[in-house]
């Protein structure tokens, strides 16, 4: 038969694949026209990112982008486009900052870190159920309440992280956390990460890519899930209560998004700062994207944005023709390729499969 | 006289299934040439090579005896084919005119471009006598002056040669008796019809002659004068039908369903139902005979509950149903729990997830049902339910992994039947089980719903064919704009008796 859709694996592997090339060439030439060789950026990139030495640094900043990936990714399931990750991970450090400053000086770190955790998550949990709350019941569009909500939570992120501005201190942030509350790092076990701040929440990430993986496909709740996403009135007529499972899957997404704020402060800077997210809330939506929402596609874009940030971090430092904005270039290019245009070569691709499958038959 | 159009020895094929195989056959310019078969049998590739959708692998086709390449279906309409779509490509927010127009605006300023159209319109419709007002606005329109609108674009844009594919689909008898008067019209005006459907008595009425096709292939062509609706379905499936199914006696038990007094009135104050009051028992099928529109579907959502009503009771087995304040969010699965099955009438809209593969698709509704200790789905006692299910109802190709919506559409309805049956309702309603489904498989699905009424379930049935209702009913209830007209029992059945009710007039 004739196929109208490509077949399974050249849509998540060779489609993403072909699109990040895209986005990587056209990179190059601007790094050509900018007067740097694209060869020898490429292996910067490549050997400051993905190398042992390097490695730890590429996971930490994946770690983050594991969770606000799969904070985007799951809404995305229920047919949500949660634009607001990035202001539900800002809230939810929001929460950890609270639960830390209040016990870090009593619990021990085994009773902190989890507390904190859970802050953190709860924290995130709540800045996304209004606008839940919101598409479920008044039908206020999540895409525009989301976006308005990163604003409201920047704003008032600023007016708080004032307020807790230790005194005689200049830094806008919080006073650092007890010893207690850090996140055991890795290079404690591994000595290859010594020197980098990956830790514990890696870990975490991959038991919440686990839990995600089997919610979405392995449960009557994850099938709910979809079902609402692909066809609401078809999950109407299942039985799935509608708005409940908006607002549920916009909790799951924030806490997720929130928990992205345990690896960026509790695994690193130990204490809370002005927009410490740093746009990885906006990273999860370009890995969910380019990642299709599956575990497996999550993970791997997660760490291709994590060594763009650490190898193009480097990159910058050796090149000065290359100035440090272009990881948010190529980042912006593999969103447009991956995301945007996630289907530019399937046409093609589908014709070649067609042809090559034909011949085979024929053949026979 | 050349023929409009000529088939030569068309063949097409999608990769290793033959859409079309060495098709030839002419059609006599100026008449109604209907060209019929099941689903799958080629006839909707035939006519997308004939509009420009596909291109042959090989043979010819000719227009007015010219051999002709069409590769596009803008080719197609300059050389006076037009298509009438099964689904309406209409734009529901613009007027008539401005729909018409799209594609064609000519120039930068609408406005003195519109009265000469409009003008021209109207000329059209005054010639073929099509009641269509070119600036109403489309959403306002019925579904048959959606149609006539359909038709109306072809017509101004020169179409000689119509194609309709399945056009009574989502007519009531009056609109196909007035679609009809207007297809007559043009072949007496010299055009030429090419009519695809799978209804043999608008075949019988209205063709002059018949192409049967069955698996990419001829079946037949014949003169409709020469033949019967028995020698074009025995052509069309390849066997004989069985029109009288086999039934046990009438023999009705406790009531299941009362319905009392029941009243629905939308947010706008638009009187849906209105009084509506009947009993089902266990072991008897009530169908719902009337004209699509007229209440019925919103009858089913509320006993479904999918949508609550406005007023009145219903008892399941003598309980009320529990029909809460605010909204119906989440209502579905508890009446599903007290034994309510559910066919829904527009299976693609409601009845299966298009991208979920069959065996997905055999737990909807049900998915909680199929849980193991942990909370998660218990795949292998899945797969055993669906590798039955699809072995019990015959579903073709038998492959659980398949995305549903790439099997047609009487395999997805056997899926959603055999999922409803297997939970075991004590009421099942349906709605249109056998929309756009093939002969052969609706001949199943009564068989099913027949054993179902034989075992003692009581089924509520919708369905806008007659032929349906007379098959599977043991009483027949009429409804005309929201309200029952009227009641009779099977042996009473009676079409131009049921015709009036549904035209609203009330037994005196």
């Amino acid at each position: 038969m004739k196929t109208t859709e490509l077949p399974r694996w050249a849509g998540a592997f060779v489609l993403p694949l072909l699109n990040l090339l895209t986005a990587l060439v056209i990179a190059g030439l601007v790094i050509k026209l900018l007067g740097e060789s694209p060869i020898d950026s490429l292996r910067i990139l490549i050997g400051n990112s993905l190398m042992l030495e390097h490695l730890g640094y590429t996971l930490f900043y994946a770690t983050t982008f594991i969770f606000t990936g799969l904070s985007v990714s799951i809404a995305m399931k229920a047919g949500l486009f949660n634009i607001g990750s990035e202001g539900q991970m800002y809230i939810g450090g929001l929460g950890l900052t609270v639960a830390m400053l209040g016990l870090d000086s009593s619990l021990p770190a085994i009773l902190l870190i989890p507390a904190a955790i859970l802050c953190s998550m709860l924290f995130g949990a709540l800045w996304a159920f209004l606008p839940g709350y919101l598409q479920a019941k008044r039908g206020s569009h999540i895409v525009v309440t989301t976006i308005m909500f990163n604003f409201i939570a920047s704003q008032l992120m600023n007016f708080l992280i004032l307020k807790m501005i230790p005194e005689g201190e200049q830094n806008p942030s919080s006073r650092p956390f007890a010893e207690a509350g850090e996140m055991p790092r890795l290079g404690q076990w591994i000595p290859q990460f010594a020197d980098s701040p990956v830790n514990l929440s890696l870990l975490l990430a991959i038991v919440a890519l686990a839990v995600y993986a089997l919610l979405v496909w392995r449960s009557p709740w994850g099938y709910k899930l979809r079902a609402t996403g692909l066809n609401p009135n078809a999950a109407h007529y299942a039985g799935v209560s509608i708005s409940r499972m908006i607002i549920v899957a916009m909790l799951v997404s924030g806490a997720l998004a929130g928990l992205g704020a345990v690896n960026s402060i509790m695994g690193s800077t130990h204490y809370l700062s002005i927009s410490f997210p740093a746009g990885a809330g906006f990273v999860g939506i370009a890995v969910a994207l380019m990642g299709r929402q599956h575990p497996v596609g999550i993970f791997l874009s997660s760490v291709l944005f994590g060594a763009l940030i650490q190898g193009g971090g480097e990159l910058s430092f050796q090149k000065p023709n290359i100035p440090p904005e272009t990881f948010i270039f190529i980042q912006g290019l593999i969103i447009l390729f991956c995301g945007a245009m996630e289907n530019l070569y399937g046409p093609a691709l589908l014709k070649l499969i067609n042809t090559t499958t034909t011949k085979k038959v024929s053949h026979v | 006289m050349q023929p409009a159009v000529e088939f030569r020895n068309i063949s097409k094929a999608f990769g290793a299934v033959q859409a079309n195989a060495d098709v030839s056959f002419q059609i006599a310019r100026g008449s109604i040439h209907g060209v019929i078969g099941e689903n799958g049998a080629g006839k909707s590739t035939l006519m997308s090579i004939l509009y420009g959708y596909y291109n042959a692998d090989s043979g010819q086709v000719l227009i007015d005896g010219v051999a002709h390449d069409i590769r596009t279906s803008h080719q197609a309409i300059e050389l006076g084919i037009g298509m009438v779509h099964q689904h309406f490509m209409l734009v529901e927010n613009m007027t008539v005119l401005d729909n018409i127009m799209l594609g064609s605006e000519g120039g930068f300023r609408l406005a003195a471009q519109r009265s000469v159209v409009e003008a021209k319109l109207r000329e059209i419709c005054a010639r073929y006598r099509l009641d269509v007002d070119p600036l109403a606005t489309i959403d306002e329109l019925s579904v048959g002056a959606q149609q006539r609108v359909e038709i109306l674009k072809q017509i101004y844009r020169s179409a000689n040669i119509l194609i309709l594919d399945e056009p009574t689909a989502v007519l009531t008898a009056q609109e196909t008796g007035s679609l009809f008067e207007i297809l007559r019209l043009f072949k007496e005006q010299g055009k030429t019809i090419i009519l695809i459907t799978h209804k043999l008595g608008e075949i019988m009425d209205i063709t002059d002659e018949v192409t049967v096709m069955r698996g990419g292939r001829i079946a037949g062509a014949v003169h409709t004068a020469a033949t019967s609706k028995e020698e074009l379905a025995n052509l069309m499936v390849g066997r004989p039908i069985v029109n009288e199914l086999p039934r046990a006696v009438y023999n009705p038990g406790e009531p299941v369903l009362e319905v009392e007094g029941l009243q629905l009135t939308d947010a706008a104050g638009v009187r849906l139902l209105a009084d509506i009051g009947f009993t089902l028992r266990a072991g008897e099928i009530v169908a719902i005979a009337g004209v699509s529109g007229n209440g019925q579907s919103e009858l089913m959502q509320i006993l479904s509950g999918m949508r609550l009503p406005t007023g009145g009771r219903v008892r399941l087995l003598g309980q009320d149903l529990p029909y809460p304040k605010r909204d119906a969010d989440g209502l579905p699965a508890v009446f599903r729990k007290l034994g309510i099955g559910h066919v829904p009438e527009d299976r693609l809209r409601d009845g299966v997830i298009k991208d979920f593969s069959v065996m997905q698709n055999t737990i909807f509704g049900y998915q909680d049902r199929v849980k193991n200790r942990w909370g998660l789905f218990d795949f292998k006692a899945i797969a055993k339910r669906c590798a039955h299910l699809l072995q019990a109802f015959d579903v073709r190709p038998n492959n659980p992994d398949l995305r549903i919506g790439l099997l047609s559409g009487g395999n997805q309805q056997k899926v959603v039947i055999a999922r409803e049956v297997l939970a075991s309702p004590k009421l099942m309603l349906v709605g249109q089980p056998t929309r756009g489904v093939d002969i052969g498989t609706i001949e199943s699905i009564h068989t099913q719903l027949l054993r179902l009424r034989d075992e003692g379930v009581a089924i509520l049935l919708v369905s806008v064919e007659l032929e349906e209702v007379r098959a599977l009913a043991d009483r027949i209830i009429v409804m005309s704009g929201g309200r029952i007209t009227g009641e009779l029992k099977i042996e009473q059945f009676d079409t131009t008796q049921i015709g009036l009710l549904m035209g609203g007039m009330h037994k005196t």
